[in-house]
């Protein structure tokens, strides 16, 4: 269909570009998606008075030649687009930039681009589509955000995956859904974020800190989940998406539907349902591993160009069973599970989800409001609250054995507004202020003494970011953000544990009660954070393109940071955080390379972030109880040096087949103590070869090899341990890491039109096809069992 | 478009008043499950003293270590009748954890362990399917020397593993709720 007007479009331009007068003037230009800044092609381009008209080209570019000095009236339209008409006075050649309000493609989107994208047109952003997330429908986002090189995850067994964006994951990665900065008490490792994979319809990776209209403190990244858009014409549609697997022998269930007008007005509606019983490695049940959740969404709002409006809820609910076997009472359990090549617990396989588990329940409701005023910009108005509720059960005994040992309730609210200066197409201002309130409360019925305390934070920013067309192929980002962050917290600490720590001295004027054995205490701290960015694209020519970026960023320390205090049941370990903890700043430089042809695609990204104050926890000996030797997590600061690189190459051998490599590499240097970082991925490889063909029902193979390094370099953090039992002092080796491992999957699908508007895409995937048996060493759990084996998946969406 | 202002105000208002929530401190907790003293009464068959060992950490999970007692030696050649009481003395009246154990004793298992051949253990109560408990033992001890005593109680021990119910803990796996040592002397 496409195809058609293009080649429609372009005949009226031949027609029409011999229509010369004596006038010399070139009037260029670029058409761009206005949500995302991809190129829009094939838009038409109408000179009304001069009755004049182009198409724009494969970049969204077009060139009328020969036009007289005056007024031009411009019109520009789109099949999939608002129509838009834009008064030009044109006294010289002229080049600008116009954007166009997309409509939503969204059911026939194509494969992953790596494109400078989203907001900001210099970062390093990388975009997964509707296709990439509907594969990805049963599973985590953490999971789908992998496919983009450079993106790994840290896990706590396969149904927590936490994202890691260049060697930074939790407090480091900001995670923006529908406009709203989720507040789910992302400081733990061991916490997933709160999001249904299956409510964005669009993902953006932006690696470093250079998005700063969503936050100063993103030193490893953004994440951007977009829902689907509301597409301007009287519509119905939806899709559900049905997903069995073998492992796990669970099923997803995902459906949605919108409806729209073509005045504006539209509404969706989309639930989710998982239930997986005990995962399998390739020799045993992972036994407790299952998970059940529920998400539900709705979105209703009136979008015209003008202004608009949109009303947005979600709830998500998952319980997440935590492998048995980690569940350790001690150091010498732990020494026996890192000894024994097997979990100490395996039963048959069942749906049952016993303690250890999480039961985490997250509400988000959100409203927003726009307006456009005439040759001045765009002003955005929004408001946010959010509540996360998060149980974790624990192994215990007696009257409390059903009552958990961590009871969480983080509330949040925020409000935004920005004004966005757009009536200048070649420079766009954004000046923006974010005020937001949270409070944390810990439920003492739990019996077990706070890990968080109850605390009170209220952040201020202030934004001002500026987008610069230099000319027809440099583009210019600046930014500048500050912060304000004010914590409230009262906190219990056993007296013994305040002197051990050295608070005495410099904090004993936080003392607010005596309570026998532990004192309350209130620490209130403040942070001023200023970050910065700035970013270059120059496209060098067709075919090349070069990227400069660099940001300043800085983060406050986290709840966890500071007041960790006691010992973490779940990973039998005592952690404890520093009050002495200040902010963490990083300078992060990096330069990508574009490479683009009708053939090859080849996306080089390289990086360096040094960051100061850097903040990471570590074994750092033992200590004894009467439950025996536990080992001692501290918080500690350093000064970070991270380099890497990251690597797509998608190459098309013929028209059907394609190769596509990813391949990326980092390094983290701990500066002040002369050694390897901690918690660094090993580099990694996928190579895949495609094959598709669209004639027969749009049929899609792929074949995945992933090969992941062993990681040689880690700090040495072993350390010995008595253990009674056997009467001798043995060495705990907590920090060796995992073997290189190697993965092969396997995934193909085909498209069935069973009416009109009615289509099926059936897939099928294979996962860990040789059943190897393999353990990674981002995951928290790798002590204790093996990783997931051969899963074969299957896949029925439905689209109407 | 005036009712749309008007939700937005309303929306700032309400955050606002959201915002000055209560200040009231938060409640002690004082951890219900902690277990603070363990203490073993050795009570020496056809006379002789009474022998107690006790280890007790009063701050838990806190940072200072557990106070060790041993409040003599032991005769040699001699059989003890022993037991033990689990407390938690964070809590006043102290809270009898021993008998939350008893109570859940076929998922729970005291085992004992001696250096230096200084003395063996045998158990000398029951859980409901007739497997070893450990809060009530013997202790025989040998010819006369040093060494020390381990107790070690495990949670959902396998008590059906090889072993496991004649006190041999290789086989039993569960997780660990306590482990003490204690210095004794034989003479």
């Amino acid at each position: 269909m496409t195809q058609k007007i293009f080649l429609c479009a372009l005949f009226c331009s031949l027609f029409f570009s011999g229509y010369a007068q004596d006038c010399s003037y070139t009037f260029k230009g670029i058409v761009t998606d206005y949500h995302d800044g991809t190129s829009i092609f094939g838009a038409t381009i109408y000179l009304k008075n001069s009755d004049k008209y182009t198409t724009s080209d494969y970049q969204g570019k077009f060139e009328i030649k020969n036009l007289c000095k005056g007024e031009l009236q411009v019109i520009f339209s789109h099949i999939s687009c608002e129509t838009k008409e834009v008064l030009i006075n044109l006294t010289e050649d002229t080049f600008k930039d116009f954007t166009l309000e997309h409509h939503i493609e969204d059911l026939k989107e194509v494969s992953i681009t790596s494109a400078a994208s989203a907001k900001n047109k210099t970062a390093q952003a990388t975009v997964l589509k509707t296709d990439v997330i509907d594969k990805y429908s049963s599973q985590n986002l953490g999971d789908a955000l992998k496919n983009i090189s450079g993106v790994s995850s840290v896990n706590t067994g396969n149904t927590i995956v936490k994202p890691m964006i260049n060697g930074l994951h939790s407090s480091r990665v900001i995670l923006m859904t529908n406009g709203v900065r989720l507040q789910d008490q992302e400081w733990g490792i061991e916490h997933a974020p709160n999001i249904d994979i299956n409510t964005a319809e669009k993902i953006t990776v932006i690696k470093g800190a250079n998005a700063l209209e969503f936050g100063g403190d993103a030193i490893g990244g953004v994440i951007v989940l977009e829902p689907n858009r509301a597409i301007l014409k009287d519509s119905l549609y939806g899709k559900s998406i049905l997903t069995g697997q073998t492992n796990g022998l669970g099923f997803s269930f995902h459906s949605s539907i919108s409806k729209s007008t073509k005045k504006g007005w539209y509404v969706n509606a989309k639930t989710t349902l998982k239930k997986y019983g005990d995962f399998e490695s390739p020799n045993y049940v992972l036994t407790n591993t299952g998970l059940n959740s529920k998400a539900f969404s709705v979105q209703t709002g009136l979008k015209k160009f003008k202004s608009g409006f949109n009303l947005y809820y979600t709830y998500l609910k998952n319980e997440i069973g935590i492998l048995k076997s980690s569940h350790i009472g001690n150091i010498e359990d732990l020494v026996n599970a890192i000894n024994s090549n097997k979990p100490t617990v395996v039963n048959d396989f069942s749906y049952t989800i016993n303690a250890p588990k999480q039961e985490v329940t997250h509400q988000l409701a959100k409203a927003d409001f726009y307006k456009r005023y005439k040759k001045l910009g765009k002003l955005k108005v929004q408001y946010d609250y959010q509540n996360n509720q998060r149980l974790e059960f624990d192994i215990r005994v007696g009257a409390d054995k059903d009552k958990p040992a961590i009871d969480l309730n983080l509330s949040s609210h925020a409000v935004n507004t920005s004004f966005e200066f757009d009536s200048e197409s070649n420079q766009t201002y954004k000046v923006g202020f974010m005020g937001a309130y949270q409070n944390n409360f810990a439920d003492p019925n739990t019996g077990v003494r706070r890990l968080i305390p109850d605390y009170d934070k209220y952040d201020l920013g202030v934004f001002t970011i500026g987008n610069f067309i230099l000319n027809d192929n440099t583009n210019l980002d600046l930014g500048f953000r500050y912060d304000f962050n004010y914590i409230n917290a009262k906190k219990f600490y056993f007296k013994s544990r305040w002197s051990e720590r050295n608070y005495d001295n410099e904090f004993s004027n936080l003392i607010i009660g005596d309570f026998n054995t532990q004192w309350l205490v209130n620490p209130e701290f403040k942070y001023h954070n200023f970050s910065a960015s700035l970013g270059v694209s120059h496209e060098l020519n067709q075919q090349n393109a070069i990227f400069l970026n660099y940001a300043l960023a800085s983060r406050a320390p986290n709840p966890s940071e500071l007041f960790s205090d006691g010992l973490h049941h779940s990973a039998a370990r005592i952690e404890l955080g520093d009050l002495r903890m200040t902010q963490e700043t990083s300078n992060r430089a990096s330069t990508s390379y574009h490479f683009n042809t009708e053939k090859t695609t080849l996306l080089v990204e390289l990086f360096f972030n040094h960051i100061r104050n850097f903040m990471y926890i570590e074994p750092n000996g033992t200590e004894q109880t009467i439950r025996g030797a536990f080992p001692v997590w501290l918080y500690k600061r350093t000064t970070a040096n991270l380099f890497g690189i990251d690597i797509n190459w998608q190459q098309k051998i013929t028209d059907q087949i394609n190769f596509n490599n990813k391949t990326s590499f980092i390094r983290g240097k701990d500066i002040d103590n002369n050694r390897d970082l901690i918690d660094i991925p090993a580099a990694r490889t996928q190579n895949s070869f495609g094959y598709t063909n669209k004639k027969w029902y749009q049929f899609n193979a792929n074949l995945e090899s992933e090969f992941v390094f062993k990681q040689n370099l880690f700090p040495d953090t072993n350390f010995e341990v008595f253990i009674p039992t056997t009467n001798s002092n043995v060495l705990v080796d907590v920090s060796s890491t995992p073997n290189s491992y190697h993965l092969l999957n396997f995934n193909t699908d085909a498209t069935f039109k069973l009416s009109q508007k009615t289509n099926v895409t059936i897939g099928i995937t294979v996962t860990n096809i040789l059943n190897t048996n393999y353990r990674e060493y981002l995951n928290r759990l790798r002590y204790f069992a093996d990783d997931l084996g051969r899963n074969y998946l299957l896949q029925l969406n439905f689209k109407y | 478009m005036k009712t749309i202002k008007n939700i937005v105000i309303l929306v700032y208002i309400a955050s606002i008043f959201a915002a000055c929530s209560n200040n009231e401190d938060p409640i002690v907790i004082n951890e219900e499950e902690v277990i603070t003293t363990v203490r073993a009464t050795l009570v020496p068959q056809n006379g002789g003293a009474t022998i107690i060992l006790e280890s007790k950490d009063l701050d838990g999970d806190g940072p200072n270590e557990p106070v060790i007692t041993v409040s003599g030696a032991l005769d040699k050649n001699k059989t003890y009748a022993a037991t033990l009481e689990i407390l938690n003395e964070t809590e006043s009246p102290a809270d009898n954890v021993t008998l939350e154990i008893l109570e859940e004793a076929v998922d729970h298992q005291f085992f004992f362990s001696f250096t230096n051949n200084i003395a063996t253990a045998t158990y000398t109560d029951q859980d409901s399917n007739g497997n070893p408990v450990g809060v009530k033992f013997n202790v025989l001890t040998g010819s006369a020397g040093a060494g020390s005593f381990t107790i070690i109680l495990r949670h959902e021990p396998n008590k059906a593993a090889t072993g496991v119910n004649t006190g041999d803990i290789s086989n039993a796996g569960g997780a660990t709720d306590l482990q003490i040592t204690f210095d004794i002397t034989v003479i």
